[in-house]
C-alpha cells in the first residue's frame, strides 16, 4: 500500500461523520457536538488529500517537461491499470502543428476500495480515479467545504434542524468526493445522484416552509430531465466502447480524435446526452430555472452546494471527458454557446433582481456559463475559474447570509442602505468578493476569467471555423462588464449610502411586506430562531450587528485572502500550478493546450486582459455612479429601461413559459389521466368484485342446511354427471 | 411397476354373464335402498345406517365384478372399504352421540341453522 493508497479513505471520513449526526439528529444529547464533527471530517479528508497531493502527482510540477514526461511514462507503466494510456507519447509534436509543446501526459492512479458490480463484461468497482483534475476538485470539496461548514456551526447555532443540517452536509461531502474521484461512469452517476438527493434534503431543510419544499421537488425534477441524458449517454458509451472505465473510456476517445480509429457512428450522440445531464446539474439553458428558487435552503449550502461545489459538477462532467465530448463535431461548440448564452442571459437577470441571494444566485449561474466556456475551448481557464469561483462565490454567500442573519431574514436590498458602518467587517469580506467576481485586476476572478476569455477568443482567430469560440469570447466579455456592473450595484446599494435597515419582523411602525414568499420564509425562520435564542436564556438583536469572528468571520477572511491571491499564485507564481496540473489530466489527454493567436498587435491573452480590465473597472465605475455617488441617476436608469428591466427581472419569463408549456398540459395531462382512473379503471374492477357478490346473493338461498336436501343435490349432481357420460357413450 | 408383479391368481369360481347381472341388480337395490332410507328419514342414525347400506350395495357390485373377472382386485379394494367403514362408523357414532347431547334430540333438522 503506498501512500497514494490513502485517497480511499477521504471519502469515508464525511460518511462517517453523517452517521455520527445522524445519529444525533435522534438523540439531542449528542446534537451539540454535531457540527465540529461534520467540520472535522472534512479538514481530515482536506488534510489527507494534502498528504497524498505529492504522491499523486509524480513528475508534473517537474519544470523540465521532458523528464516530468519520462516519469509519468514510468508511473503508468507501474500502474497496471492504465496501460493503453501511454499509447501515444511522443508523436503528438508531429501531429499537432500548433502544440506549445507536447501534451501533458496523464498522470492517474487507480484505486481500489472494494468490487462491485461485475456482471458480463461490465466493470464498476467503487474505486477512485485520482488524476491531478480529481485532486484539485477534491481540494476545493474538502477545502472550501470545510470552511463553510465551519461558518454554518455558528449560522445554524440556533436552528432546530441542526444535527439534521450537518448531517445532509457530510452525506453531501461524501457524495461529491464520490462524484470526482469515481473511477467509472456508474460510481460518477452513483455520487451524481447522491449529491442531488443532498441537495434537495438542504433546500428543503426548512421544510415547514412550503416554498423550501417546492424549491427542494424543483431542483429534483429539473435534474431528473438532465440526468435522464446522463444516463442514456452512459448506456451508450458502455454500449459502443464496451466499458464503463475511465482507464478504458479515455483513450479509447483519445484513439478516436487522434484519427488511430474510426468512431463508431452512434458514439457522436454521447457528448450531447452527456451534455444534458452537466447543463441540468450546473443550471445552464434550458435548465437553469431551479437554481434561484434553491436560495430558499440556509445560506452555507447555498454557498456549499449551489455556488462553488455540486453545480459545477457539470463542468467537471466536460473537463473530466473532454476527448469523449471532441469525438463529435459540434459537441464542443454547443457547450461554448449554451455556456454564453447563459452567461449572458443570468447576468442581465442578475442586474434587475432585488433579492440578496438572488443577485448571487443568477451570477453562479453565470459564472458557471463562464466555466463552460473555458473547458469547450480547451482552456486551463475552465476548471480555473471553478476553483477561484469557489473561493469568491462561497465568500459572496457567506457574506450576504451574515447581512440576512444581521437583518433577520431580510433578503430585499431596496430596504438595505448604509450597512457598512454597522457590519464594517462583512462589508469589507463581500467587497473582496465582489470585486474578484467582477475581475477586478490582479484578483482571482480577474485571472482565471480572463483566461477563459482570451483562450476562447484565441481560439477564435487562429483557428478558421472557430466563429463560435469568438462569439461566445465576445458575449462573455459583455457578460463580464453586466458581472462587474450588478455586483457593485449590490454592493453600494446595501454597505453605502445613508444608513437604512428593516428588519425581518419589524414592530410598530417598521412592519413590512416581504418581497416574496421566499423572503417571508426566510423572515419566519429568523424569527423562530429568535425564540429558540429566547427560550435559552439570551436576547435576539433588533438592530443589525457584526457577526462574531469565530466561527463565522474568520472562515469568510481564508476565503477573501484566497479570493485575492488565489489566482495569481495558481497561475502566475512557481511552476503554474492549475495549468500543470490540469495539462496532466484527461482534459488535455487528446489535444494539446494550444497555442496563442495575436489580437491588436499583441498576445490575444494580453489584449484580453487589457480589455477585460477596463470593462470590470468601467462596470464599477458606472455602478459607483449610479448608486454610490448619485443614486438618483441609478433610478432614472432604471426607469428608462422600464420595460426590457420589467423582462429582466422576471427572469424573462422562463417560469412562466415553463408553466405553461410543461407544467400545465403536464397538469392537464395528469388530471386526465386521474379521471380515466377513477371512472374507468376503477369501476371495472368494481364489477369484477360485484360479479362474486351477485353470485352468492342469488345462490344463497339454495343453502338451507337440510341435510337431506345437500344429499338429493349430490344425487342430482351424480345423476346429471352420468346421465352426460351416458349420452356422450351411447349416443 | 404394476408390470413387475407376479401375474393374479385366477379364482376357481367363474359367473355367468346372467349370474352377474343378478348380483348387480342385488347391489343396485340395496344402493337404491340406502339412498332412499338417507334423502326420507330425519333420524341421524339411521341415515348413518342407510350410507351404510349404499356402501353394502356398492361391495357387492365389487365383488360381483371381480369374481366375473377373475380378478381379486376388487376383493381387496372391498377389504380396504369394509375397514374404512368400520373406523368411520366408530367416528360416525361418537360424533352422533355429542350432537345428541346437545339438542337432546336426533332428528337432523334440529342443526338445520349451520347454514347461516
Amino acid at each position: 500500500m503506498t501512500a497514494v493508497d490513502l485517497v480511499k479513505l477521504i471519502p469515508w471520513l464525511p460518511a462517517l461523520a453523517a452517521v455520527y449526526c445522524g445519529l444525533a439528529a435522534v438523540d439531542r444529547r449528542l446534537s451539540k457536538a454535531a457540527g465540529w464533527v461534520c467540520v472535522a471530517s472534512i479538514f481530515a479528508a482536506f488534510a489527507l488529500t494534502v498528504g497524498v497531493f505529492t504522491d499523486a502527482t509524480p513528475g508534473v510540477f517537474d519544470n523540465d517537461k521532458h523528464a516530468a514526461q519520462h516519469e509519468a511514462t514510468i508511473q503508468l507503466v507501474a500502474d497496471e491499470a492504465n496501460d493503453h494510456a501511454d499509447d501515444h507519447a511522443g508523436h503528438d509534436d508531429h501531429a499537432h502543428g500548433e502544440a506549445k509543446s507536447r501534451p501533458g501526459e496523464l498522470v492517474s492512479h487507480t484505486v481500489t476500495f472494494l468490487p462491485w458490480i461485475r456482471v458480463a463484461g461490465l466493470q464498476a468497482n467503487i474505486a477512485y480515479f485520482i488524476d491531478p483534475l480529481t485532486l484539485i476538485m477534491m481540494l476545493v470539496i474538502t477545502g472550501v467545504g470545510g470552511l463553510i461548514a465551519t461558518y454554518a456551526v455558528g449560522y445554524m447555532a440556533h436552528d432546530a434542524g441542526y444535527a439534521r443540517f450537518f448531517m445532509a452536509v457530510s452525506l453531501f461531502i461524501f457524495a461529491m468526493l464520490h462524484l470526482v474521484m469515481a473511477d467509472n461512469l456508474i460510481l460518477l452517476y452513483l455520487g451524481w445522484e447522491g449529491v442531488g438527493l443532498c441537495s434537495y434534503l438542504l433546500i428543503g431543510h426548512y421544510y415547514k416552509h412550503k416554498v423550501a419544499v417546492d424549491a427542494a421537488k424543483k431542483a429534483f425534477i429539473v435534474n431528473r430531465i438532465g440526468d435522464l441524458g446522463f444516463a442514456l449517454g452512459i448506456f451508450l458509451i458502455y454500449n459502443e466502447l464496451g466499458s464503463v472505465r475511465f482507464d478504458d473510456i479515455l483513450p479509447a476517445a483519445q484513439a478516436i480524435v487522434e484519427g488511430r480509429v474510426d468512431a463508431p457512428a452512434a458514439l457522436m450522440f454521447a457528448p450531447f446526452l452527456l451534455m444534458l445531464g452537466a447543463f441540468g446539474k450546473s443550471a445552464q439553458l434550458p435548465l437553469s430555472v431551479w437554481l434561484p428558487d434553491a436560495m430558499s435552503g440556509p445560506t452555507p449550502v447555498s454557498a456549499l452546494v449551489h455556488a462553488a461545489t455540486m453545480v459545477t459538477a457539470g463542468v467537471y462532467l466536460v473537463a473530466r471527458l473532454t476527448p469523449v465530448f471532441q469525438i463529435a463535431p459540434g459537441a464542443m461548440e454547443t457547450v461554448a454557446l449554451i455556456g454564453a448564452l447563459t452567461a449572458l442571459y443570468a447576468a442581465t437577470i442578475a442586474l434587475c433582481s432585488n433579492d440578496l441571494k438572488g443577485v448571487f444566485a443568477y451570477s453562479t449561474i453565470s459564472q458557471l456559463g463562464f466555466m463552460f466556456i473555458g473547458v469547450a475551448v480547451l482552456s486551463v481557464g475552465g476548471v480555473f475559474h471553478l476553483v477561484t469561483h469557489a473561493f469568491f462565490k462561497a465568500l459572496l454567500f457567506l457574506a450576504a447570509g451574515s447581512v440576512m442573519h444581521a437583518l433577520a431574514g431580510s433578503l430585499d436590498i431596496r430596504t438595505m442602505s448604509g450597512l457598512g458602518k454597522r457590519m464594517p467587517v462583512t462589508a469589507g469580506l463581500m467587497f473582496v468578493g465582489c470585486l474578484a467576481l467582477a475581475g477586478f485586476p490582479f484578483t482571482a476572478g480577474f485571472f482565471s476569467k480572463d483566461l477563459i476569455l482570451g483562450d476562447a477568443i484565441a481560439l477564435g482567430l487562429a483557428q478558421q471555423g472557430a466563429w463560435w469560440a469568438l462569439l461566445a469570447g465576445g458575449v462573455g466579455l459583455l457578460a463580464a462588464f453586466l458581472t462587474a456592473f450588478y455586483t457593485f450595484r449590490l454592493w453600494f446599494l446595501v454597505f453605502l449610502g445613508p444608513e437604512k435597515f428593516v428588519m425581518g419582523r419589524g414592530t410598530g411602525d417598521n412592519q413590512r411586506e416581504p418581497m416574496s414568499d421566499l423572503e417571508a420564509a426566510m423572515i419566519d425562520v429568523a424569527e423562530e430562531e429568535a425564540h429558540e435564542i429566547e427560550a435559552h436564556g439570551g436576547h435576539h438583536a433588533t438592530e443589525p450587528h457584526e457577526m462574531p469572528m469565530w466561527p463565522m468571520n474568520l472562515p469568510l477572511v481564508l476565503l477573501a485572502i484566497a479570493s485575492v491571491i488565489g489566482g495569481f499564485v495558481l497561475h502566475k507564481v512557481g511552476v503554474k500550478y492549475i495549468d500543470k496540473m490540469l495539462e496532466h489530466s484527461s482534459q488535455f489527454m487528446a489535444t494539446p493546450y494550444p497555442d496563442h493567436a495575436y489580437l491588436l498587435g499583441m498576445d490575444a491573452h494580453l489584449a484580453v486582459a487589457i480589455i477585460s480590465s477596463i470593462i470590470a473597472i468601467a462596470g464599477i465605475a458606472l455602478a459607483y455612479l449610479c448608486f454610490g455617488l448619485n443614486r438618483d441617476l441609478g433610478r432614472s436608469l432604471g426607469a428608462a429601461t422600464r420595460p426590457i428591466g420589467y423582462v429582466f427581472e422576471h427572469g424573462y419569463f422562463l417560469d412562466a413559459i415553463y408553466a405553461k408549456l410543461i407544467v400545465l398540459p403536464l397538469r392537464l395531462k395528469a388530471f386526465l389521466l386521474t379521471a380515466f382512473d377513477t371512472l374507468v379503471i376503477d369501476w371495472i374492477v368494481r364489477l369484477v368484485g360485484l360479479i362474486p357478490v351477485g353470485l352468492g346473493l342469488a345462490m344463497h338461498r339454495s343453502q338451507r342446511g337440510h341435510l337431506q336436501g345437500y344429499g338429493i343435490g349430490m344425487i342430482a349432481g351424480i345423476a346429471i354427471f352420468i346421465f352426460i357420460l351416458y349420452v356422450a357413450t351411447v349416443a | 411397476m404394476i408390470g413387475a408383479l407376479p401375474p393374479m391368481p385366477a379364482l376357481a369360481v367363474a359367473l355367468s354373464e346372467a349370474a352377474l347381472g343378478h348380483f348387480l341388480t342385488t347391489g343396485a337395490i340395496l344402493f337404491v335402498l340406502g339412498l332412499i332410507g338417507f334423502v326420507t328419514r330425519r333420524n341421524l342414525i339411521v341415515m348413518f345406517l342407510c350410507t351404510e347400506m349404499m356402501f353394502q350395495g356398492v361391495v357387492v357390485s365389487l365383488i360381483a365384478f371381480s369374481v366375473y373377472h377373475g380378478n381379486v382386485t376388487g376383493q381387496t379394494f372391498v377389504i380396504f372399504v369394509l375397514t374404512i367403514a368400520a373406523a368411520e362408523a366408530a367416528l360416525a357414532l361418537g360424533l352422533v352421540v355429542m350432537l345428541f347431547r346437545r339438542r337432546r334430540t336426533l332428528d337432523a333438522e334440529a342443526w338445520a341453522t349451520l347454514h347461516d
